[in-house]
């Protein structure tokens, strides 16, 4: 330090030098990150130009002259969004067709599960009991969601709908198809059993190169034809199917390239332990295969989050297709803006929080390494 | 993975082994067992199948093609009318995802890769729209973003008659968007074959500079060279015709624009949708590439006194490319597939025609394994592409 502040004295006049205004403080940092040189400074101009133009009528129309609570005629009058055609609907949107006097059971299987989901966050929780309390926990979804056991009046599954129905299709379709997924790549990999390794093959390519609806079309048209005269399976049941098979697919691509990153040396002292196949892969390859590929599984299952809204297209009433019914009121057409973004508003949060977990949890689990 | 005596199977007294304890004799087992397993499955699903098709009376086979299909489709490239056949119309349907696949790659790997290059910018302010861009778009359902733009389209815009009209030249209305073209004159066809013209002679040219800089180290300025030429003759050819000018401009007559040149709304709404929702992952994939590529290797070329621009094509481009191009595929192929999501917004994209097709017909199966070997020729027409480029860029190791 007192090197320092004596380079900063000016000798002659005992008084300290400080650096130039434009280099510290706000006015240095404004200088250093937007004016350096002169394309950036235009660059910056017409940027600030722009959000200057887009920002305030955005913030104009959806706070100021906004409306929350109208009916959808008064909404009409308004000059800024009509987020009522939210709050008059929102049971309707959240929850479907679910009967209106018994959607608090919907509302607390959700809170189950997010409390499950908020808990199981920290990795020092992962413990047989969570375990446990996972399946306790989904047991308790499924009981509040279909009733009919302890004086709980049964509700079908064709009326179950909104949010729990995308919960629902995510939650059971993320934890069952990253498991298949898994015994897929083994089986792709597998070099003693070239027939098992064929059909994998064949089935990961097949699916991964067809769009998910045609599977979500065929899960509800054809699948039909496939069973026996008199038996029939729900469609909410035959789309998770749809979305599960499709998913697995590609987690199971994403896992191969987890094993293919694995030296031969860990195979090779693994065999020299004496550890049979399954003993191998569970202790020493996909402990490690399965670590490195986390980024890349999150963002499959990310995706596989965002793809249950394509269960629209086959009139599933999954959280966009209850707001589409919605607007498809007379009453509310036409509010197709603030119904959307309410929809995105959700899903974003959804997956924003799936991937900054990721995120938290690589680092997590690259220390030491 | 050879057997050694570690591990190996156990011999009993006469010297063979038991046949459940023999690795090569299990394998063989349990492959047996799946592939029985597998194929019993697949004889029960036929069965139940087909006593299920007998019973409901619904036909089989694909005869239903030359049948007329007897509905309209809105846009069609190729002539066509409710009185053609469904192996037309099934047609129209493909022709019409590989116009938007096709339209729709162009777009988003420009406006990705402007994206990604913004993301890097030393420009707070530009790289963190461009970072807050990739976030949001990545995170919300593309059908959901279909959606949202088709409903801005026919719930914001106005009629043809108040269309708007921000432009000399273009409407926007919610019937679409209308622009003028130029009026048909010979002169564009051949600007076409000069155009081609101009790419085969540019391929010629960058082999044979490619080939001199090897023999003799002198470099030829093909980064100026090849928009010259590939550009700079279909304009020669236009100004050969006298250049032609007059414009063919919509004009609105009664309820609706006649003249000029139709983008419907779905079609927008669905380009829209797929790019700005690609082009965020294509943005995170050009960043990738770019950062992939060491300062040093910029400093290592600079300092042997390659002009920037050499820096550019002869150093970071061949080696950012090689990380960019496969997963940049593989966001061409989503972005095909995503096209699928048309059905819901109306788009007569090969899959609303198909189930079209079939609500008429009733033939599922048929209606959507079309679908399925229609996609399936796209992928793997892509990856045996993508093999055939990894073969050639992969790094010659010594």
């Amino acid at each position: 330090m007192p090197i320092e502040n004596s380079l900063h004295i000016n000798p002659a006049s005992k008084e300290r030098v400080f650096p130039p205004v434009t280099r510290i403080g706000i006015l240095g940092w404004i200088r250093k990150n937007l004016f350096n040189g002169v394309f950036n400074s235009l660059l910056s101009i017409a940027t600030l130009f722009l959000l200057w133009k887009s920002v305030p009528p955005l913030f104009r129309w959806a706070f100021i002259g906004s409306v929350w609570d109208a009916s959808g005629a008064a909404c009409r009058q308004a000059s800024g969004a009509c987020w009522s055609v939210i709050t008059s609907n929102f049971r309707f949107i959240l929850f479907g067709f679910y009967p209106y006097d018994l959607q608090w059971r919907p509302a607390i299987a959700m809170s189950i599960l997010f409390v499950l989901l908020f808990y199981s966050r920290d990795r020092r929780h992962w413990t047989k009991g969570l375990g446990l309390a996972w399946i306790g926990g989904l047991a308790a979804m499924a009981l509040l969601m279909m009733g009919g056991v302890f004086g709980l009046s049964s509700v079908e599954s064709a009326k179950w709908g909104g949010l729990p129905l995308t919960l629902l299709l995510s939650v059971f379709g993320l934890t069952a198809a990253y498991p298949l997924g898994v015994l897929l790549a083994l089986g792709r990999q597998s070099r003693k059993m070239p027939a098992v390794k064929l059909l994998c093959v064949l089935y990961i390519e097949l699916i991964r190169g067809v769009p998910l609806i045609s599977l979500l079309f065929m899960a509800s048209i054809i699948f039909p034809l496939f069973l026996p005269e008199g038996l029939t399976i729900n469609k909410i049941l035959r789309a998770q199917a749809a979305l599960i098979l499709f998913t697995a697919a590609y987690i199971a691509e994403i896992v191969r390239g987890g094993l293919q990153g694995m030296s031969r040396g860990q195979y090779e002292a693994a065999e020299s332990l004496g550890l049979n196949y399954y003993l191998t892969m569970r202790l020493v390859i996909l402990p490690q295969a399965l670590k490195i590929v986390i980024p890349p599984t999150v963002s499959t299952l990310i995706g596989a989050f965002k793809d249950t809204s394509l269960v629209t297209i086959i009139s599933l009433y999954d959280l966009l297709k209850t707001a589409q019914s919605v607007l498809s009121d007379p009453k509310w057409m036409g509010f197709s803006r603030e119904a959307y973004i309410f929809i995105a508003l959700l899903y974003f949060s959804g997956c924003f929080s799936m991937s900054s977990y990721s995120r938290k949890l690589e680092k997590e689990l690259s220390v030491g390494r | 993975m050879t057997d050694h005596p570690g591990r190996g199977p156990r011999i009993d007294s006469t010297g063979s082994v038991p046949f459940l304890l023999d690795p090569k004799k299990r394998a063989i087992l349990y492959q047996a067992v799946v592939l029985c397993l597998v194929g019993l499955l697949g004889y029960y699903l036929m069965s139940n199948t087909l006593a299920n098709l007998k019973k409901q009376s619904i036909a089989t086979g694909f005869g239903f093609l030359d049948k007329p299909a007897s509905f309209e489709i809105g846009e069609a490239p190729i002539p066509y009318s409710a009185a053609d056949s469904y192996g037309r119309a099934l047609l129209v349907g493909a022709l019409n995802t590989l116009k938007i696949a096709a339209v729709g790659i162009c777009v988003t790997v420009f406006f990705g890769t402007l994206i990604g290059v913004a993301r890097l910018s030393t420009n707070w302010l530009v790289s963190k729209l461009a970072t807050g861009y990739i976030e949001v778009m990545q995170n919300i359902p593309v059908l959901l973003q279909l959606f949202f733009w088709y409903a801005i389209f026919y719930e914001m815009l106005p009629s043809p008659r108040k269309a708007l009209h921000p432009f000399e030249g273009i409407f926007l209305c919610n019937r679409g968007v209308i622009l003028a073209v130029p009026h048909p004159h010979p002169a564009y066809r051949w600007m076409l074959f000069a155009f081609l013209a101009g790419m085969a002679v540019t391929y010629l040219l960058h082999r044979w500079v490619k080939i001199r800089q090897e023999r003799t180290g002198r470099s030829f300025p093909m980064v100026y060279a090849a928009p010259a030429i590939i550009f700079g003759l279909p304009l020669a050819v236009w100004a050969g015709f006298g250049a032609p000018l007059k414009m063919n401009a919509p004009v609105l007559t009664g309820f609706n624009f006649k003249g000029g040149f139709t983008l419907s709304p779905e079609f927008i709404a669905l380009l829209l949708g797929l790019v700005l929702y690609t082009a965020a992952f294509v943005a995170e994939v050009v960043r990738a590439g770019i950062q992939s590529v060491s300062r040093g290797q910029t400093e290592a070329a600079m300092a042997i006194g390659l002009k920037p621009m050499q820096v550019l094509t002869v150093v970071i481009l061949p080696q950012a490319l090689r990380v960019i191009i496969p997963p940049l595929t593989s966001q061409m192929l989503n972005l095909t597939k995503n096209s699928s999501l048309a059905v819901a917004i109306g788009y007569p994209d090969f899959v609303s025609v198909a189930n079209t097709t079939i609500n008429q017909t009733g033939q599922s199966i048929e209606g959507v394994a079309l679908i399925m070997v229609i996609y399936l020729i796209f992928s793997l027409s892509t990856s045996a592409f993508m093999n055939w480029y990894n073969k050639r860029v992969a790094l010659v190791e010594r």
